[in-house]
């Protein structure tokens, strides 16, 4: 056991950490973004609004992310002119780009059959009371489809953002440099394999318990009306 | 479209393989689960913090740094500890991970089919002098399978999935031999594209057979 190892290595770790968040932050945020207008897209009568849907998040659900972050990062290689052409180019290059662009994907995906979930349950006298009092479109969407789906989903999208967070890992294999990736680095270099490794997952632990507790003391506002 | 300069066979290779890892990681996630859920309910103060500990330490780590650590990590622990030289194969360094990890997962899963099954059915079996065996083996264990199928499906169905980052430490399952196919034939999105819709398949063939699996353990019981 070397702990010189693993005290040299903190500050880098740390600047991991920061990326991991960065990556984690930026993909959900855009992620939720894009998961709510999929979810009532999801959740509507019409074929040509649910079907796409549909087939997007049956794809991202279904396979695994290793090979999305690869189709985005090696498989755009393949269309290098297109993708000059059109000056695309310059963003597909960037690993960072690529990871940001599949964990928003597969976040939205799995986000967006969460939600599609808490708007399937909301009880049916609730939106036909709303539509009593004459609200329609989006301000019934606004004021209290969205709401209430948010409410009865949280607990099931904590856990999607947990996953989130964990997945970012996987980034570390197109050469990001976050907790995983400065682990294996330093592992590489100085043969202290399980002393970094198990740093990193120390890292990871506390990350997911700090998210855990956030988001728990969300849940605990958001439902206050609900008990 | 998928003209991959003859590279198939690769990847149908890899295919076998990743049910492979995938069913004998399933295997040992079960056999775990049963362990993880029996320490969780049993009365032993030690065995609750085990298993309390075990499901923790899982649901907080990315199974990306479990794999590295236990392939990579686990024989340098070994070596400066009892100085003993040894090396993992992929193989078996995978199947352990995937299924130590999946084994937290499952261990939900059973705990939660035990908690299912009424407790007056437990007290009568115990009543009709049924030892602690039996009363698993007669009444809870039919009875557990059938809370615990979907969510066992569940399980699976993430496991199968993550087989894929067994690929980082070199076994040749589907991923890695769609990333060596990848390089050879400089296709690479036609090469992981094909390695998503296979992977796609095993979801969807998961899927018919989770149905069918649930419908052979519900039968016999009266829906309302």
């Amino acid at each position: 056991m070397d702990i010189s190892i693993i005290q040299d290595s903190i500050p880098r770790l740390l600047h991991g950490a920061v990326i991991t968040i960065e990556l984690t932050t930026v993909s959900v945020a855009i992620g939720l973004c894009l998961a709510v207008p999929f979810a009532m897209m999801r959740t509507h009568r019409n074929p040509q609004l649910w079907m796409p849907v549909y087939g997007f998040n049956f794809y991202f659900r279904g396979t695994p992310l290793l090979v999305q972050i690869f189709l985005v990062y090696y498989g755009s290689g393949q269309f290098q002119e297109l993708l000059t052409q059109t000056g695309l180019w310059i963003f597909f290059q960037e690993a960072w780009f690529c990871a940001v662009l599949t964990l928003t994907l597969n976040t939205a995906a799995y986000t967006s059959e969460i939600l599609r979930g808490g708007i399937e349950a909301i009880p049916f006298g609730e939106i036909e009371a709303a539509k009593a009092c004459g609200m329609s479109g989006s301000l019934l969407y606004r004021r209290i489809i969205l709401p209430k789906a948010f409410r009865l989903a949280w607990p099931a999208y904590t856990n999607e953002v947990v996953f989130l967070l964990q997945a970012t890992s996987l980034v570390s294999i197109i050469t990001i440099m976050d907790i995983t990736g400065v682990a294996r680095m330093v592992a590489s270099r100085s043969f202290a394999f399980y002393e970094l490794y198990i740093t990193a997952a120390l890292f990871y632990l506390i990350l997911v318990y700090g998210v855990l507790f956030v988001f728990r003391k969300i849940e605990y506002r958001i439902l206050i009306g609900n008990r | 479209m998928f003209d991959i300069k003859g590279y198939g066979w690769l990847l149908w290779k890899g295919v076998q393989l990743t049910v492979l890892v995938g069913v004998f990681s399933m295997a040992i996630a079960i056999l775990l689960g049963f362990v993880g859920a029996w320490g969780k309910l049993s009365g032993s103060r030690i065995a609750r913090t085990a298993a309390g500990a075990y499901t923790t330490i899982i649901r907080g780590v990315p199974e990306l740094v479990m794999i590295l650590l236990v392939y990579y990590g686990v024989p340098t622990l070994i070596q400066d500890i009892f100085d003993v030289n040894i090396d993992f194969n992929p193989f078996a360094a995978g199947i352990a991970t995937i299924g130590f990890i999946y084994g937290a997962f499952s261990t939900e899963v059973f705990r939660g089919s035990y908690l299912a099954v009424s407790k007056g059915q437990i007290e009568a079996a115990k009543a009709s002098g049924m030892n602690r065996i039996l009363l698993f083996r007669r009444i809870l264990l039919p009875q557990m399978w059938r809370f615990a199928l979907p969510g066992l499906g569940n399980v699976w169905m993430v496991l199968i999935k993550a087989t894929a980052l067994v690929s980082v430490i070199q076994l040749p399952e589907l991923m890695r031999n769609a990333d060596i196919a990848s390089r050879s034939t400089r296709l690479p999105f036609t090469c992981y594209f094909a390695a998503s819709l296979i992977y796609l398949l095993l979801t969807v063939v998961s899927m018919s057979i989770q149905q069918r699996a649930e419908a052979w353990a519900n039968r016999g019981i009266r829906r309302a």
